[in-house]
């Protein structure tokens, strides 16, 4: 048993499910933290939003 | 009253009193799916007509429905981000709020479905690593992460919100690393459109359902895989069209439809190949091996064998064909018939692997079984209509969808 995974085996099954599963999140959770932390970096370094250039 | 402050830069939208009267349609088609989901969540499940025959009813055909339309959001976000297919920038707003819709109104609905949704989370604490339907919930809810970030830079670039810098400067950062959700969305896509199909392909006791396949992966997996990125480009691009109708206005120029239109056309005829040789080898082989004869399955009930016609020809052939002609794709019209074909084709697919599977008899002593939905069904069915339009109308009005829409429209 894990703390996160109430029923965990130690199977193949299991480590690939949420192995992936878990990968996922933590690649969509690093992304925003990358968002996040590049935001509080242009913000103390005072940049303008309009010198940042458009999508 | 006054919005137009609020509205994007450069555009036009109707009077406020126009706007307030077209919500009313969404409106009170929620009014009516909000009473349902309080009989369905206070009463029980027993306000449905599904019973032991039919545990999947109406609710499940339209979520498999709208989350295979929805995958034009994860497939036109992998073209544009990853493959950097740059003109479908132009519609890859669309694409994102109309896969946001479909996702979040399919778990929405699920929540009613399930009976307790504040017992949803035991799937995620008891995981069944062996069930497909484990894989598609953690996918399906990971994937409505994912495209709720794709939806917020949209939301922060609103005319009065992006005044405030710190939004603004958030909104740029998410879209400069957008490559790593679209690519992570991609991924998750695959696997519970796959997984959707794949349930019904592991069914060995129900005949009209089972496939072989490769590995632990009947041919249904990657069927419904393609027939989702088939459709999923075109359901988008109808519903910008339609926008243009109602609104009155170009949205996108003609060549991105036709690229969407393109697009839907190859995957389309590469997934009718693969189709009509699963199809053709479950009558020949797979079901003779059973005991079965594919006369067997639709000699009973109204889903006789022109279902398997309309659904491979009307709505799988003849659009694929017609999307492969240059001259169809430049013709609005014709553009808009062949990709609602192609839209209902899939739909029918999940209707006919959903219903026509449980209703078919497996056992001797079993009769065919009919179920026709109850009107609380309908009404939750007619919620997801009302939350789509609802939250379309808003964003179409309000944020900045269409990059090209000003320069066209002057």
């Amino acid at each position: 048993m894990l703390p996160i995974v109430f029923e965990w085996h130690w199977d193949i099954g299991h480590f690939v499910f949420m192995g992936l599963f878990y990968a996922a999140l933590t690649v969509i959770g690093l992304g925003l933290v990358v968002a996040f932390r590049s935001t509080m970096k242009d913000l103390n370094s005072g940049k303008d939003p309009h010198d940042l250039g458009h999508h | 009253m006054d919005d137009s402050k609020f509205w994007p830069q450069g555009v036009k939208r109707c009077k406020p009193g126009m706007f307030i009267a077209w919500l009313l349609l969404p409106l009170a088609l929620g009014g009516w799916a909000t009473l349902s989901a309080f009989l369905c969540l206070y009463k029980g499940l027993n306000q449905t007509n599904m019973n032991d025959y039919f545990a999947f009813g109406v609710w499940i055909v339209v979520d498999l429905a709208i989350i295979a339309l929805g995958a034009g959001a994860f497939f036109t976000g992998y073209l544009t981000y990853v493959l950097r297919r740059h003109e479908l920038k132009n519609i890859i707003n669309a694409a994102v709020i109309i896969g946001f819709i479909c996702y979040s109104g399919a778990i929405l609905m699920l929540g009613i479905d399930i009976g307790q949704p504040a017992r949803g989370w035991f799937g995620f604490w008891h995981a069944n690593v062996h069930s497909m339907l484990t894989e598609v919930m953690f996918c399906i809810t990971t994937y409505a992460i994912v495209l709720i970030v794709e939806f917020v830079p949209l939301i922060l670039e609103n005319r009065q919100i992006s005044k405030v810098p710190d939004l603004a400067i958030f909104a740029h950062h998410l879209h400069r690393i957008m490559i790593v959700f679209a690519a992570t969305g991609t991924f998750l896509s695959f696997f519970h459109q796959g997984s959707l199909g794949g349930m019904f392909g592991v069914l060995y006791a129900r005949p009209f359902a089972f496939r072989t396949g490769y590995m632990i992966w009947p041919w249904t997996f990657f069927l419904f895989i393609l027939s989702a990125i088939a459709s999923g480009p075109s359901f988008t691009t109808l519903i910008v069209m339609w926008t243009e109708k109602m609104s009155g206005r170009q949205l996108t120029s003609h060549s991105v439809k036709m690229l969407m239109g393109k697009i839907s056309g190859f995957l389309l005829i590469f997934y009718m190949v693969l189709k009509t040789a699963d199809t053709a080898y479950w009558a020949n082989v797979t079901l003779p091996n059973m005991g079965l004869t594919m006369g067997d399955l639709y000699k009973q009930g109204p889903y006789g064998e022109w279902l398997l016609w309309v659904e491979l020809g009307l709505c799988g052939w003849l659009p694929a064909i017609m999307l492969m002609f240059q001259k169809v794709r430049e013709t609005y019209g014709l553009l808009a018939l062949a990709m609602i074909l192609n839209c209902s084709g899939a739909v029918f697919n999940r209707f006919v692997f959903t219903i026509q599977s449980l209703a078919i008899p497996v056992l001797p002593f079993e009769n065919f079984a009919s179920y026709l939905p109850s009107w609380q069904e309908w009404g939750i069915s007619a919620g997801v209509i009302a939350y789509g339009l609802l939250l379309f109308s808003l964003a179409y009005r309000y944020l900045p969808v269409f990059p090209q829409e000003a320069e066209l429209n002057k």
